[in-house]
C-alpha cells in the first residue's frame, strides 16, 4: 500500500499522498474512513523512520501522532512508537488529556449529524484538536508549512493555465476548483506567516474567482494574520469541513493525471485534505448546471446527503364531526362542508380517504390532542376556505398592504395568525407589539382575585373572564432586552413566540398579554424561532448555527439540528410538523427530520444568505429567497434544485404560498411585491437519470411565470401571508426618506 | 472594476498616524514605528470584522443603513463592551484640527451643563407606532391611490415623449408630443414629413390611440378646476394640494395645461386679476407634484407664465390692484422651471432671458412691462442680475428719474416708476453688496449708477449689516428670520370672482400663504415633526442668500420662507445635523439641517423664495441618507 517511491523524504506529511492518491483510484467515494487507517499508519512509520528525536519539535510531532494514534484506538502502535522513541508515558499523557478535552468540546460543536458521520468527527477531532493546542497544531495542522511560499503562484496558475487549457466540456468542472484551492492555498499561506506572499497571491487571483463568492472574499481580504485565524468563524468552516465538489470521473481523471506529471503535490495536498470530491459516471456537467447548484460556503451537498427517504406527505386530518352535505357542494352554504376540505389541500387532487404514501405515520412524532377549541377552529377555517377563490394566473390575489407607520427603521420581524385576526410585529426596541385587525379588541383575562367572583357554571363563561376595561386594538409586550428578531403566533392564537438578539426566546400569552416563558439555550443572538403548525413544538435558530427544536412545556430543548457553517437566518415547519427546514448564512437550506434530528437534505444554490423560506400546501416543495434577491424552488422528494425565480433586486424577506398553491408571493427589500405562477413552476418533469445524478436543467423562464410586480412606496416587504378565503395580506414599515 | 476595488479593500489599514494620535491621547508618548504598524494591523482587522458581524444585524432588522446600535450590537457578540451613550447632537459628529503638519479628526465632548437639560422643554414625545392598511393590488391591479407609488413613473412618461416609438403600451399613451400627432396621420403624409423615420421602406406609426378619462377622473378634473378658480379658499387649497401630490395624474395632465393657457388668455383680455393668480397657483402645484412629467406641456405653459409677467395690463385700475404681486410671482414660478426644465436642446432659459432683454431694451415698453422683465430677470440669479440689470441701472435711473421729477404725466406711469425702483433697488441692493469693494461713498455710486445711485448706496449699507448679523448667528447656529420675502396671498372672501365691487387691496404682501403648498402628511408617515432646513447657497463671489424654511406636517401650518443675506466668506460648506433627542427615546424631534448647496453660476442663490425645486432635495437627500436610524426622517416633508 504505502509504496514510498521518493527516498527523500521531506515530511510525514507529504508521504500521505501517495497512499491516498492509490485509494483514490480504487475509488473516491468510499470517503475517508477507508484512507484513513493507511494515512495513520503510514504517518506512524514514516516518523518512526525518521525516528531518533533530537529536537523539541521532533518530540512534539512524535506526540503529536501518538496522540492521534490514541485516538484512532490503534493501541499496539501506540506501544511500538513509544519503545522506538523512548517515551515517557508522563509526558504524553499531559499533551493527550489537553487534546482529548479539546476534541471532545469540539465533537460536542459540531457533531455532524449527516451520512458519514464517523468519518467526519475522526477528522473534526484531529483538526480541532490541533488547532486548540499551538504546538501540537504546526504539525497535524492543515496548513502547515509546505514547500516554497514563493512556489504558490505558480502551482496555481500552472492549475489555472491547465484547467484553461483543457477541452471545453472539462473546464467547466474543473473550473470549481479554483475557488477552494485558492482559499486554502491563501490560508496555507497566512497560516505559515508569509504575509507578503500572501497578499501578493491575493491580489492577484482573487479577481479569477466567481462573483458569488464576493463576500467571502471580503472576509479573506482582510485576513492577513495567524493571529486573525483564530476565533474567524468563516476559516474555522472552511478547515473544518471539506468542500465538497462534484465532478465526473472523465475530468478527475484528467486532473490526476495532470497533477501527477507535473508532480504537483501541493495543490494534490490541498485536493486530497480540504476537498471532498465526489466522482460520478456520466457527462460532465455544464456550466450552467454547475453555477445554479454552487455558491454555497462548503460547495455542494454530497449526492449521499440527499438520498434519505423523505415523508413530505400531509397528515390525515383528524376527523371531526361536521355536518356533511354534498361532496361538491361550490354554493354558499350555512351547514355546507364538502368533506375534509383542508385550505392545505394539495393539488394532486387525492383526496384524503386514503393515506398518502410519502405522509409520515400519524404518530410518527406525537402531537397534541385536539381539543373543542381547536376543532371549532378547524370548522371555521373551512368554512371559509369554501369561499375561498381560486386563483391562477388569471385571477391574482387582491393584496392589503399593512403599513407600520413611525417605526422609525425599527420593524424587523411580523406575523399574522393563520385566520388573519391579530398581527404581531417585533421591533429593534425590544418590544412586541399585538394589534388585532379586526373590530374585535384585544383584551386581557382579568385579575385572580375577580376571576374567583365569577359563575363559572355560566354558559358565557369564556366571554366573563376578560376584563372589558383592558380592551384596546393593540397591546405591548415588554420582557425582551434586544431587537425582536422572530416572531410566530401559535396555530391555536392563545400564544406568541418572539425571539430575540438577547439569546432568548420567549413564549407570551395572549390572554393575559405577559411572558409565559423565556426559552435559555441559544446564547447569542436567535434570528427565527417558528410554532409547528400544529402547535406545541417550535424551532429557533440563531447565530450559535444550531437549530433547536423545543417543546413548550419544557426549558430545554428537545433536539438540536448541528450542521450549518454559519449563522441560522430563518427556521421553518414542514406542514407535517416532522421536519424542520432552515436557512443559513452558509448559503444553504437544510432539512432536519424531527423525529431523529438528522440532516435529511442539504440544497445548495443560493449565493447569498438565506433570509425566507415556504413550504407548499402540499408539502412537496419548498421555496427560499436569499439576499441576492432570487427565489429557488426545491423537490423535497427527490431533494433536487426545480427552479429559479429572478426578478427581484434585494433580499426576499417573505415567501408565502397561496391555500392552494398556486401562487407564490415574495417580498422583498427592494419594495415590491411578486406573484410567481408556482403550478408552472413545479411543472417540471424529474426524469429517473435527473433523480439519479442530481443534474438539473434549470430553465430560464422567471419572466414567463412572473404574474404581477406591485411597488409599494419606499416600504420593504417583509411579511406575506394568504388569509383563508386567498386574500394576500402584505407588511412592512415605511422607510420615510 | 469591481475586482481591483476589491483588492484595494484587501490592503486597506488605518494609517500609523491614528494609531500615534490615539497612544498620545491616552498618554503613551513615544510608540515605535513598528508597534504602530503592528497595532494598525490589527485595529483594522479588528475593526473589519466587527464591521461585517454588524452588517449581519443590519440585515435582520430589515434595514439598508448600518446604525450604531449594529455595532454595539457585533461588539456584544465579540464580548466586548459597547460604547455606551455614544449619542450625538449633530450628525456628523467629529471635528477637524490641524497643525503642525498633522491632521486629526476628534469626537468633541463637551461639558453639559445639568441645569441647562432640566431647564430646557421636554421634547415631543414621537409618534407611536401605528397600523394601516390600503390596497396594493385589487385582483391583480394597483389602484391609483397616493399610499402606492404613481402608475406611471416619470422616466416612462419621459420615454414615452422622448422615444414614443419605443414603448407602446396601448391605454396608457399621450398624444402630448406633436411628433406623435403629426405619425397619426395616413402614412403618405408620415413620409413626406418624416423621411428619416423610414426604416427599410415600412413606416413605424405610433398607433393613434383614443385617450379616454374614466368617469371618475372626468369628474375629478371638474370638481379640480371648479375648485381652483372658484371662490372658496378652502375648497382651492385643497384642490391645490391634490394637484401637487395625487401620484394619478398624468392623464389629465394635458387638460390642465389646455385649461390653465386658454384660461390665462381669456383671463389677460378680460384683465381678470384673481383668476390669473388662481391659474398661476395652478400652475405652481403642477410643478410640484413630483409624479409628472411636465416637459411635454412647456409650449402650452410658458406662454402662460411670461403673460403674467411681462402684459401690459393684468387687472381692470392699474393704480390701484397689486398686480405686481403677480409679476412677482409669475416671475419665480419662471425662474423655478428655467432652472428645472431648461436644458441644451430646449434652451429656455436663454430663451426667456433674450425676451426679458429685448423688451427691457425697447424704449417704447411701458412701465408696467418694464417691471416684469426686470422681476422675471433677476429671479434668474444673481449673475443675471449683474450682467443684465446692473449695466442698465443708470439708463434706468435717467427713465424713473423723467417720470419721478419731471411732470406729472399720469398716475399710473408714477406709480410704475415706484415700483420699478423699488424692484432695481432690492435686487441689486444684495447683488452689489456682495461683488463691489467697500467703502459705500455715495457720490461713486452716484457716477457708477447714476439717479439711483444714492438710494442703492444705503441699500448696500443695509444688506451689508445683515448679512455681517447672519454670519454671527450663522455661527451660533440659532436663527432668526430676517427680512420675509414678500409673499402672495389672496384674501379670497373679498373677492367677486369676474366682476362686482373690488376692494382696492386684493393683493397683500406680507403674511403667510402657501406658496409652497404643504405637502399632506402622506399616509405612510401621518405627521413627523418639524423640520428646518437652512439651505445655504454659495456662489463664488456672488451675492449669497440664504433661505429658512420651516416645514411642519400640521395641514395648518403654512411654511415660512425667508431669504437672509449672507456674505459668502461666513459661509463654510459644512453639512450638519442638529438633532435634539432625549436619552430615553432617542428620537430627535426636531432637525436642523444646514445643507450647502454647490455653488451655481447663474441660478441657484438668488432663486425663487421657495426652496428650490430641483436641487434642493437631492442635497438635502444626501444630507439624510447617513442620518442615525432612530431619527424620524422626516425629509419626506421636503418639497420634492
Amino acid at each position: 500500500m504505502a509504496a514510498v517511491q521518493d527516498g527523500q523524504v521531506e515530511s510525514d506529511a507529504e508521504k500521505e499522498t501517495k497512499p491516498d492518491a492509490s485509494n483514490d483510484v480504487a475509488g473516491n467515494s468510499s470517503g475517508g474512513a477507508r484512507s484513513m487507517s493507511p494515512n495513520a499508519a503510514s504517518s506512524a512509520s514514516g516518523a518512526a523512520k525518521a525516528a531518533a528525536p533530537t529536537g523539541p519539535g521532533e518530540q512534539q510531532t512524535l506526540l503529536a501522532v501518538l496522540q492521534f494514534l490514541k485516538r484512532s484506538k490503534l493501541l499496539e502502535s501506540v506501544d511500538i512508537l513509544r519503545r522506538e522513541a523512548g517515551l515517557s508515558d508522563e509526558l504524553d499523557e499531559s499533551q493527550t488529556n489537553d487534546g482529548a478535552a479539546a476534541g471532545s468540546a469540539s465533537l460536542l460543536r459540531r457533531v455532524s449529524v449527516g451520512g458519514a458521520a464517523a468519518t467526519n468527527i475522526a477528522a473534526t477531532t484531529t483538526s480541532k484538536g490541533a488547532e486548540d493546542q499551538p504546538d501540537v497544531s504546526i504539525v497535524l495542522s492543515a496548513y502547515s508549512q509546505q514547500g516554497d511560499p514563493a512556489l504558490y503562484q505558480v502551482y496555481y496558475s500552472g492549475l489555472k493555465n491547465f484547467i484553461e487549457s483543457v477541452l471545453d466540456c472539462h473546464r467547466a468542472e474543473l473550473s470549481q476548483l479554483f475557488y477552494p484551492l485558492f482559499v486554502h492555498m491563501y490560508l496555507e499561506l497566512v497560516y505559515n506567516n508569509h504575509e507578503h506572499e500572501a497578499k501578493v497571491f491575493f491580489e492577484k487571483f482573487s479577481g479569477d474567482q466567481e462573483c458569488y463568492y464576493r463576500d467571502d472574499l471580503r472576509v479573506l481580504s482582510g485576513l492577513t494574520k495567524k493571529e486573525h485565524m483564530k476565533g474567524n468563524e468563516t476559516l474555522l468552516d472552511f478547515r473544518t469541513s471539506k468542500f465538497v465538489l462534484r465532478i465526473s470521473r472523465d475530468s478527475y481523471q484528467l486532473l490526476k493525471r495532470h497533477l501527477q506529471e507535473r508532480q504537483n503535490n501541493q495543490i494534490w495536498l490541498i485536493i486530497q485534505e480540504h476537498l471532498y470530491i465526489d466522482i460520478f459516471d456520466g457527462m460532465p456537467r455544464s456550466k450552467s448546471q454547475i453555477d445554479s447548484m454552487s455558491g454555497s460556503l462548503a460547495g455542494e451537498a454530497r449526492r449521499e446527503a440527499n438520498k434519505a427517504k423523505v415523508y413530505y406527505g400531509l397528515l390525515k386530518e383528524p376527523e371531526i364531526e361536521v355536518p356533511l352535505d354534498d361532496e361538491d357542494d361550490e354554493a354558499e352554504n350555512e351547514e355546507g362542508k364538502p368533506k375534509k376540505k383542508k385550505p392545505k389541500k394539495d393539488n394532486l387532487g387525492s383526496k384524503n380517504k386514503k393515506q398518502d404514501p410519502n405522509a409520515p405515520q400519524q404518530n410518527r412524532i406525537p402531537l397534541p390532542e385536539l381539543k373543542d377549541s381547536d376543532k371549532l377552529d378547524k370548522i371555521m377555517s373551512m368554512k371559509e376556505a369554501t369561499k375561498k377563490i381560486r386563483l391562477g394566473p388569471d385571477t391574482l390575489p387582491s393584496i392589503c398592504f399593512y403599513t407600520f407607520l413611525n417605526a422609525y427603521q425599527g420593524l424587523t420581524s411580523v406575523d399574522v395568525t393563520d385566520d388573519s385576526s391579530l398581527i404581531a410585529g417585533g421591533f429593534a426596541d425590544s418590544t412586541v407589539r399585538v394589534w388585532s385587525v379586526t373590530p374585535k379588541k384585544l383584551r386581557k383575562v382579568k385579575s385572580a382575585a375577580d376571576l374567583n367572583l365569577i359563575d363559572k357554571e355560566a354558559d358565557d363563561v369564556l366571554e366573563r373572564i376578560m376584563d372589558e376595561k383592558t380592551a384596546s386594538e393593540s397591546k405591548i409586550l415588554y420582557g425582551h432586552s434586544g431587537p425582536v428578531y422572530g416572531i410566530s403566533f401559535s396555530p391555536d392564537r392563545n400564544y406568541l413566540l418572539s425571539s430575540s438578539e438577547d439569546g432568548t426566546v420567549r413564549l407570551w400569552s395572549l390572554q393575559t398579554f405577559t411572558c409565559l416563558v423565556g426559552y435559555k439555550g441559544h446564547n447569542y443572538p436567535v434570528w427565527d424561532t417558528q410554532f409547528s403548525p400544529y402547535g406545541y413544538y417550535f424551532v429557533s435558530g440563531g447565530h450559535d448555527r444550531i437549530a433547536r427544536l423545543w417543546a413548550t412545556d419544557h426549558y430545554q430543548p428537545l433536539r438540536m439540528f448541528a450542521g450549518h457553517l454559519a449563522d441560522i437566518t430563518c427556521t421553518h415547519f414542514h406542514p407535517n410538523s416532522n421536519y424542520v427546514a432552515t436557512g443559513s448564512a452558509d448559503r444553504t437550506v437544510r432539512l432536519w427530520d424531527v423525529l431523529n434530528g438528522n440532516c435529511v437534505r442539504i440544497f445548495s444554490g443560493h449565493k447569498g444568505p438565506i433570509h425566507s423560506l415556504a413550504f407548499s400546501p402540499n408539502g412537496k416543495y419548498v421555496a427560499s429567497g436569499a439576499t441576492d434577491g432570487r427565489v429557488l424552488l426545491w423537490d423535497i422528494g427527490h431533494g433536487l434544485m426545480i427552479g429559479e425565480l429572478k426578478g427581484h433586486t434585494d433580499t426576499v424577506y417573505a415567501l408565502k404560498f397561496s391555500r392552494d398553491g398556486e401562487i407564490l408571493a415574495s417580498g422583498s427589500m427592494d419594495g415590491t411585491v411578486r406573484l410567481w405562477d408556482a403550478l408552472k413552476a413545479f411543472d417540471v418533469e424529474t426524469d429517473d437519470f435527473t433523480a439519479a445524478t442530481g443534474h438539473i436543467h434549470l430553465p430560464d423562464n422567471s419572466q414567463e411565470l412572473l404574474l404581477g410586480t406591485y411597488m409599494t412606496k419606499s416600504t420593504p416587504v417583509i411579511h406575506l401571508h394568504f388569509t383563508r378565503r386567498n386574500l394576500l395580506l402584505a407588511a412592512g414599515g415605511y422607510n420615510s426618506q | 472594476m469591481a475586482e481591483e476595488r476589491r483588492q484595494k479593500q484587501c490592503s486597506v489599514v488605518m494609517p500609523t498616524e491614528s494609531m500615534k494620535a490615539m497612544a498620545e491621547s491616552v498618554g503613551v508618548g513615544q510608540l515605535q514605528e513598528d508597534s504602530c504598524v503592528a497595532l494598525s494591523e490589527e485595529v483594522s482587522y479588528r475593526i473589519k470584522e466587527i464591521v461585517q458581524d454588524a452588517l449581519k444585524f443590519m440585515h435582520h432588522g430589515k434595514r439598508r443603513k448600518l446604525t450604531t446600535n449594529d455595532i454595539d450590537h457585533a461588539l456584544k457578540l465579540k464580548n466586548v463592551e459597547p460604547l455606551y451613550g455614544f449619542q450625538s447632537q449633530e450628525f456628523i459628529p467629529f471635528r477637524f484640527a490641524s497643525g503642525g503638519g498633522r491632521e486629526l479628526h476628534f469626537y468633541e465632548e463637551k461639558e453639559v451643563d445639568l441645569s441647562d437639560i432640566i431647564n430646557t422643554p421636554l421634547p415631543r414625545v414621537p409618534l407611536d407606532v401605528s397600523l394601516k392598511a390600503h390596497w396594493l393590488s385589487i385582483d391583480g391591479v394597483q389602484p391609483a391611490i397616493p399610499e402606492n407609488p404613481p402608475p406611471a413613473p416619470k422616466e416612462q412618461q419621459k420615454s414615452e415623449f422622448t422615444e414614443p416609438l419605443k414603448v407602446v403600451k396601448p391605454g396608457q399613451e399621450e398624444e402630448g408630443s406633436i411628433q406623435a400627432k403629426g405619425q397619426g396621420a395616413t402614412s403618405a403624409e408620415g413620409l413626406g414629413r418624416c423621411p428619416n423615420r423610414t426604416e427599410k421602406g415600412s413606416i413605424r406609426i405610433k398607433p393613434r390611440s383614443t385617450h379616454e378619462l374614466s368617469v371618475e377622473q372626468q369628474l375629478y378634473y371638474k370638481e379640480i378646476t371648479e375648485a381652483c378658480v372658484g371662490s372658496c379658499e378652502a375648497k382651492r387649497a385643497e384642490a391645490l394640494q391634490s394637484i401637487a401630490t395625487d401620484p394619478g395624474l398624468y392623464q389629465m395632465l394635458p387638460r390642465f395645461s389646455t385649461f390653465i393657457s386658454e384660461g390665462v388668455r381669456v383671463n389677460v383680455v378680460q384683465n381678470n386679476l384673481a383668476l390669473l393668480i388662481y391659474l398661476m397657483r395652478m400652475v405652481k402645484a403642477l410643478m410640484d407634484n413630483p409624479t409628472l412629467y411636465l416637459e411635454k406641456y412647456l409650449h402650452e405653459l410658458i406662454p402662460a407664465v411670461v403673460t403674467c409677467i411681462v402684459s401690459k395690463q393684468l387687472c381692470l385700475r392699474p393704480d390701484v390692484d397689486n398686480h405686481w404681486a403677480l409679476r412677482d410671482f409669475a416671475a419665480r414660478l419662471m425662474a423655478q422651471s428655467c432652472k428645472t426644465f431648461s436644458t441644451t436642446n430646449n434652451n429656455i432659459q436663454s430663451r426667456i432671458t433674450k425676451t426679458f432683454t429685448k423688451s427691457l431694451l425697447d424704449e417704447k415698453t411701458q412701465w408696467t412691462t418694464r417691471y416684469g422683465c426686470i422681476a422675471g430677470l433677476a429671479e434668474l440669479g444673481p449673475d443675471v442680475i449683474k450682467t443684465l440689470i446692473i449695466a442698465r441701472l443708470s439708463v434706468e435711473g435717467a427713465r424713473i428719474k423723467a417720470v419721478m421729477e419731471g411732470p406729472v404725466v399720469s398716475n399710473i406711469d408714477k406709480i410704475g416708476a415706484e415700483h420699478v425702483q423699488s424692484l432695481l433697488l432690492k435686487h441689486c441692493a444684495s447683488v452689489i453688496a456682495k461683488t463691489r469693494p467697500l467703502p459705500d461713498v455715495v457720490d461713486q455710486y452716484r457716477t457708477d449708477y447714476g439717479y439711483l445711485g444714492p438710494m442703492l448706496c444705503s441699500h448696500v449699507v443695509k444688506a451689508r449689516a445683515q448679512a455681517a448679523l447672519q454670519a454671527q448667528q450663522v455661527n451660533r447656529t440659532t436663527l432668526t428670520i430676517t427680512q420675509p420675502r414678500p409673499t402672495l396671498t389672496v384674501s379670497q372672501s373679498t373677492l367677486g370672482v369676474s366682476s362686482g365691487p373690488r376692494t382696492p387691496s386684493i393683493i397683500k404682501v406680507p403674511s403667510s400663504l402657501a406658496l409652497m403648498s404643504t405637502r399632506p402628511g402622506t399616509p405612510t408617515q401621518p405627521s413627523p415633526p418639524t423640520t428646518k432646513y437652512i439651505v445655504m447657497a454659495t456662489s463664488a463671489g456672488a451675492a449669497s442668500t440664504q433661505q429658512v424654511i420651516t416645514l411642519s406636517s400640521a395641514q395648518s401650518g403654512s411654511p415660512v420662507t425667508s431669504t437672509v443675506p449672507s456674505t459668502p466668506s461666513t459661509l463654510q460648506p459644512l453639512v450638519k445635523l442638529e438633532s435634539s433627542s432625549t436619552a430615553g427615546m432617542s428620537r430627535p424631534l426636531q432637525k436642523y439641517i444646514v445643507v450647502s448647496l454647490p455653488s451655481s453660476s447663474s441660478v441657484d442663490s438668488k432663486g425663487s423664495g421657495v426652496l428650490p425645486a430641483s436641487t434642493s432635495p437631492i442635497s438635502v437627500e444626501q444630507s439624510v441618507k447617513l442620518e442615525r436610524s432612530e431619527s424620524p426622517a422626516a425629509s419626506t416633508q421636503s418639497p420634492h
